[in-house]
């Protein structure tokens, strides 16, 4: 065991976890941050999406060793009152079928409105191409990720 | 009458005017043969330490990056990383939201079939792809050699490269389930060194 200090969601935390644990079960079981999800296991899914410094990673491979003193931002991060577009957006087309892949899902999104204001349907498949849904809501989350982006242009 | 110490002063000059001249004058066929034949020896040598370089650099573990298209390669079948649309990107890194180390740590993933890992885990950029899938040896020697196309590289950064570069070293540490390259990295690095201190010759 060994003291990892992140900063989760904007709060400085301290994790007594071994080094070689992976991110997702720290944020799961010793933060509570349960909306994030376990799919794979292998950076295959996306379920286990978060944003460490901005960028998407796959938390279910990464130490927490690896993101030491990092900014992470889970899906309870996004907003504290489900204001930012790419929740607006999943609300208002309704995007959700299970809803178990969609964390990883918005999480991806977020990611690529801030790289990208205005993506093609193009953009967006190459983005979301690593965030699988066995129900299938392929054509629904990038009809919201066109809103998403709609809305924060809007708000500008 | 001439002493004998003015004979032997005469006969020496004689000599040494001899061989001056003979210095001067082109190689003798016997002398020219063999220098024609030290060159083709060590080109022969060269060319022979390159199939052996090549051996390396055509495994899948160099291969699978060095590709001409826009997807990598991944396994020892060389499988396309289509299955999740994986893309060079404009810095070779990947498209937003999916860069390469969303999932590529800088170390391996210790589970057979999760991705491996290494610092700055990418592909070439697209300015500068260093592409060697499907060259002959003698054309992967030249792209190899040419700075135009080995992102800027003199032969001896290439060497430090080849020996020193983090995602270089990886292929002798893949991970659970993926081979190695034919050669060890020090017998490699033998090979690079012979290769360029025999002028770094290449196939026609």
């Amino acid at each position: 065991m060994a003291t990892t200090r992140l900063i989760v969601n904007g709060k400085a935390r301290e994790l007594n976890v071994d080094p070689a644990t992976p991110l997702l079960w720290a944020l799961r079981e010793q933060l509570g941050l349960t909306g994030t999800k376990f799919g794979c296991g292998m950076a295959l899914c996306g379920a286990c999406t978060v944003h460490v410094d901005g960028n998407a990673i796959r938390s279910c491979v990464t130490p927490v060793a690896a993101v030491a003193g990092k900014h992470i931002t889970t899906i309870e991060g996004l907003s504290s009152d489900r204001s930012h577009p790419v929740q607006r957006a999943w609300l208002q087309v309704q995007v959700p079928q299970c809803g178990y892949c969609q964390p990883g899902q918005m999480m991806s999104a977020a990611v690529l409105l801030a790289a990208n204001a205005n993506p093609s349907d193009a953009d967006i498949d190459d983005a979301m191409a690593g965030n699988l849904c066995r129900c299938g809501t392929y054509a629904r989350i990038r009809k919201a990720i066109h809103l998403a982006a709609e809305l924060a242009r809007s708000a500008k | 009458m001439i002493s004998p110490y003015e004979r032997r002063f005469l006969i020496c000059g004689w000599a040494s005017l001899f061989a001056l001249l003979a210095g001067s004058a082109p190689l003798s066929p016997r002398i020219s043969a063999r220098a024609q034949e030290n060159t083709a020896n060590k080109k022969d040598k060269s060319l022979q330490a390159f199939r052996a370089v090549a051996s390396v650099l055509t495994s899948p573990r160099c291969l699978n990056c060095h590709i001409p298209g826009d997807a990598p390669l991944h396994g020892d079948d060389g499988k396309p990383h289509k299955e999740l649309n994986i893309k060079r990107g404009p810095d070779g890194r990947g498209t937003p939201a999916m860069r390469c180390t969303n999932c590529h740590q800088s170390e391996n993933a210790a589970t057979p079939h999760a991705p491996p890992g290494a610092p700055n885990w990418q592909l070439p950029p697209p300015s500068m792809r260093m592409a060697w899938q499907g060259l002959s040896t003698g054309d992967l020697c030249r792209t190899l050699k040419d700075p135009a196309k080995n992102g800027n590289m003199t032969l001896a950064q290439l060497y430090q490269h080849l020996d020193e570069h983090p995602l270089v070293l990886w292929a002798w540490n893949p991970g659970p389930g993926r081979s190695v390259p034919p050669l060890s990295h020090e017998q490699f690095m033998s090979k690079v060194k012979e290769w360029m201190d025999t002028g770094a010759a290449c196939a026609e």
